[in-house]
């Protein structure tokens, strides 16, 4: 596995940043150097809040190499409350009877299995929020 | 630009090809297609393919076949476009003839899948999602369109068996097709008791992993028109893009990059969507077709379950859809599928699509479809 990809990507990885337009207000996640509304060029880091609600949602059965350890998991994609949609994992959704529509919100978790030097991948993950 | 017709096509049976390479199986669909085509001359080689580096340890990959089917020095160029290969290819071929620059080109198609064990080609096949965001995370090729579907049904109040239709089309056009993996049919009851991929996907809802080659040779009208099989006509090529990360576009269930591709195409052609005789829908899932002729302008956004529930996508119909089988039916070896839907297209064109003809069909649209809609490539051809 590629651990410098996880460690360049770890403001986004760990707060959650994306990209917001100077030119025209536009928020986007992930963080773009060019804005796909105005399709200018002056972007500045954006942090989101991390809350959001359930778009859809999926299990994963037959994980790709790298997840077996998590398996089976699930994945969804969330609305942020600041309007981009987020594809992420799931977490702490034992017990729960996922619903579209339900709030959640941002966690930090083990992304995927640990490299054979033992090194962990943590990242953000979505996990429902049973007391809004 | 000039005319471009297809002089010669040819493919292998799709399969679980054990005893034979991404190779032998590219140069069988090139032989097929110059025996075909009754031509020697090639000037140039465009070879589709999606995954040769991740599964065949294998890049430089046009270069090798160029090399296999004994048509060095000939230019050689791997089209790689995700699952949209080989039809990218023959994008490739076309704007080659169109331009002047070459005479006589192949498109291939190629993908050898069977080599890896699942999890291996599960994860190669998430290299059509975005890496950082999405296959970095662990979401599955099937996953992303699984959040598709489960968004559609709730969208649209729709059932799970609404989409059997789609499937049991598929199964039935690939009994009628020699050259189709899974030759059998089935009911709405086998679909729905199919088992859970990535719910509400099931097995029967998502075309297999396999291998297979096609190759289809081009050349400008004029010669075209002399050949010795029946000329057929690429009346419309195009190619249109959207975000790689679905979770980056304004409404996912609106498939803009397909929707671009095909309003070009009609353009390009002349024609609209009532003019096609046939279309070979990219069906790597049954919510892919719906989602398809959706954009396409077939049905109306959240209907395209009902046009199925009608028979209308059967061969028989005003409409019908993946006519040998599909990538469902037929089997979807990803960078091939593009080259076989042509090859299929063409078949259908020149009236030699056996028990699986579509009648009096003279106007054909194939499309294929990279990563989760993010780039489409649409031919319309004519006869």
């Amino acid at each position: 596995m590629e651990l410098p990809r996880y460690h360049r990507m770890r403001r986004t990885l760990y707060h959650l940043e994306g990209s917001a337009c100077a030119a025209c207000g536009g928020r986007f996640f992930p963080p773009r150097a060019v804005c796909p509304s105005c399709r200018k060029g002056d972007l500045t880091p954006h942090r989101f809040s991390g809350r959001g609600t359930l778009y859809s949602y999926t299990r994963v059965g037959q994980p790709p190499r790298g997840f077996a350890s998590l398996a089976p998991y699930d994945v969804g994609m969330v609305r942020l409350e600041e309007g981009p949609l987020v594809t992420a994992q799931l977490s702490d959704t034992e017990g729960v009877d996922l619903a579209i529509g339900m709030p959640v919100e941002m966690v930090t978790r083990t992304l995927r299995d640990a490299a054979e030097h033992g090194s962990i991948v943590y990242g953000y993950k979505f996990r429902p929020l049973l007391r809004p | 630009m000039r005319d471009v017709g297809i002089i010669g096509i040819g493919q292998t049976p799709v399969a679980e090809h054990w005893g034979r390479s991404i190779r032998d199986l590219a140069v069988e669909a090139v032989q097929a297609a110059r025996q075909d085509a009754g031509v020697e001359r090639v000037d140039a080689v465009y070879v589709g393919n999606m995954l040769s580096g991740e599964l065949a340890g294998q890049e430089n990959l046009a270069t090798l076949v160029a090399d296999a089917a004994g048509l060095l020095p000939v230019e050689a160029l791997k089209i790689e476009a995700a699952c949209a290969s080989g039809g990218a290819a023959l994008r490739a071929a076309y704007l080659a003839v169109a331009s002047g620059a070459h005479d006589y080109v192949l498109a291939v198609g190629v993908e050898k899948m069977t080599d890896l064990l699942t999890d291996g080609v599960t994860a190669a096949l998430a290299t059509a999602a975005d890496a950082d965001y999405e296959a970095g995370h662990g979401i599955s090729f099937v996953a992303l369109n699984a959040l598709l579907m489960r968004r559609y049904m709730h969208e649209h109040k729709a059932r799970h068996e609404e989409f059997a239709p789609f499937s049991v089309n598929s199964h039935r056009n690939a009994a009628r097709n020699p050259c189709a993996m899974y030759r059998h049919e089935i009911t709405a009851e086998d679909f729905m008791a199919s088992p859970i991929v990535s719910d509400p996907i099931n097995i029967l809802d998502s075309a297999g992993i396999c291998d297979g080659a096609a190759a289809i040779l081009v050349a400008p009208g004029s010669e075209a028109r002399r050949a010795r099989r029946p000329p057929v006509r690429i009346a419309a090529s195009t190619c249109a893009t959207d975000t790689v990360g679905l979770a980056e576009r304004k409404d996912p269930l609106v498939w803009q990059a397909v929707a671009d591709s095909a309003r070009l195409a009609y353009a390009q052609a002349k024609v609209a969507p009532r003019d096609i005789d046939l279309f070979e829908v990219h069906d790597a899932f049954t919510i892919v077709s719906v989602l398809s002729l959706e954009a396409c302008g077939f049905a109306d956004r959240g209907s395209a379950l009902k046009l199925a529930a009608e028979g209308r996508i059967a061969r028989e119909g005003d409409i019908p859809i993946c006519t040998l089988g599909g990538l469902k039916g037929r089997g979807h070896p990803v960078g091939a599928s593009g080259a076989y839907q042509l090859v299929e297209t063409v078949l259908q064109l020149r009236g030699e699509a056996g028990e699986a003809q579509v009648k009096g069909a003279r106007v054909g649209m194939a499309q294929s479809v990279g990563g989760s809609g993010s780039v489409a490539v649409t031919h319309i051809l004519t006869v």
